[in-house]
C-alpha cells in the first residue's frame, strides 16, 4: 500500500464533496452552513498541502497557514453575526431571513 | 506499510465524521462529529510531514473555533425540528450533487494523470528535515507583509466580533469603576452624635 499524492486529492475531493451535499441538505440552519464551510476550506487545505509535499516546496504549507488565520477570523465574525442575529429575531432559519427582500 | 494502514484509517474515520457533520440532527453531535474530523485530518497531515500545520490544526480549530461553534451552538435555543423540515426535499439533489463532484475529480486526477508525479510514491524527507524550521524561514522572510496582514486580519476580527456583540442593556447593575475611585469618604461615612441609650 503506497500512499501518493492522489491518494490525497481523491480524500480531498470526497470531502469536498461531503461538504457540498452539506449545504445543500442543511440549507435552513445558518450554524451547520458555517461548519460545512468550514469543512469545505479543509478539504482545500489538503490539497494544498499534498502538493506542497509532492513538489517539496513550502509555499503551499505557507497558504495554509493563511489560510486557517481567514478561516478563523471568519467564523469568529460569522458566529458573531448569528448571535446579533438570534437575538434580534429569535431564529437562525435562513428562510425567514427575508427582510432585505432578495 | 504502516503508513498506509494509517492513512486508510484515518480516511475512513474522517469521511464518516464528515457524514456525521451533515446527517445528524442535533447541531451539537454536529459541531462534535467536526471536531473529530480535524483531529482526523490532523492525523493524516501528519503523515506527509506537515507538523507545524496538524499541530495548528488542532490548536487552532479543535482548540479555539470549535469551541467557539460549541458555546454559539448552546448558547442559542434552537427549534431543531423546525430547521429539519425538507432535510428529505434536497437529499437527492445533494447526493447528485455530491457524486457528479467526486466522479469529475477523481476522473481527473485518477486517470487523466497517467505519467504524472501524482501516481508515483512520495519521495521520503531528506533526514534531519524540520517542518517548522522550514516554513519559519519562508514566513518571516519573504511572506513576511503577508504574515503583518494576517495579524491584522485576526485583530480586525476580535474588533468586528465585540463590536457586533456588545450591548448596552439598561437596568443592568454595573461597577463604574471611575466613579468608585472618585468617591469621597465624607459622601459615604456619617458620624451622628447621640445619647446612649438607657434600659427602662
Amino acid at each position: 500500500m503506497i500512499i501518493t499524492t492522489a491518494h490525497y486529492l481523491v480524500l480531498a475531493a470526497v470531502l469536498f464533496s461531503l461538504a457540498v451535499a452539506g449545504i445543500f441538505i442543511n440549507r435552513k440552519n445558518v450554524i451547520l452552513l458555517l461548519m460545512c464551510i468550514e469543512l469545505m476550506l479543509l478539504a482545500v487545505n489538503f490539497n494544498f498541502i499534498a502538493f506542497s509535499r509532492m513538489w517539496n516546496d513550502t509555499l503551499g504549507q505557507v497558504f495554509v497557514f493563511f489560510i486557517l488565520t481567514v478561516a478563523a477570523a471568519e467564523a469568529a465574525i460569522g458566529l458573531a453575526i448569528l448571535v446579533v442575529l438570534f437575538r434580534n429575531t429569535r431564529s437562525i432559519n435562513v428562510e425567514e431571513l427575508d427582510r432585505l427582500k432578495g | 506499510m504502516i503508513t498506509g494502514l494509517l492513512f486508510y484509517a484515518f480516511a475512513a474515520v474522517l469521511v464518516v465524521a464528515a457524514l456525521g457533520v451533515i446527517t445528524t440532527r442535533n447541531p451539537v453531535h454536529s459541531a462534535l462529529f467536526l471536531v473529530l474530523a480535524f483531529v482526523q485530518s490532523a492525523g493524516l497531515w501528519l503523515l506527509i510531514d506537515a507538523e507545524f500545520l496538524a499541530l495548528a490544526l488542532v490548536l487552532v480549530y479543535v482548540g479555539a473555533v470549535m469551541v467557539l461553534f460549541l458555546f454559539v451552538v448552546m448558547m442559542l435555543d434552537i427549534n431543531v425540528e423546525e430547521l429539519r423540515r425538507g432535510f428529505t426535499k434536497y437529499l437527492p439533489l445533494g447526493v447528485i450533487v455530491a457524486v457528479i463532484v467526486v466522479v469529475e475529480i477523481v476522473h481527473v486526477i485518477w486517470f487523466r494523470s497517467q505519467g504524472l508525479k501524482f501516481l508515483t510514491a512520495l519521495e521520503p524527507s531528506p533526514a534531519g528535515y524540520s517542518n517548522t524550521k522550514a516554513l519559519g524561514a519562508v514566513l518571516y522572510t519573504q511572506h513576511v507583509y503577508a504574515f503583518e496582514i494576517a495579524s491584522v486580519i485576526l485583530l480586525l476580527a476580535i474588533v468586528a466580533a465585540i463590536t457586533l456583540t456588545m450591548r448596552r442593556r439598561p437596568g443592568l447593575k454595573a461597577q463604574d469603576i471611575a466613579k468608585q475611585v472618585a468617591v469621597n469618604s465624607k459622601d459615604r461615612v456619617r458620624v451622628l452624635k447621640m445619647e446612649s441609650s438607657k434600659d427602662p
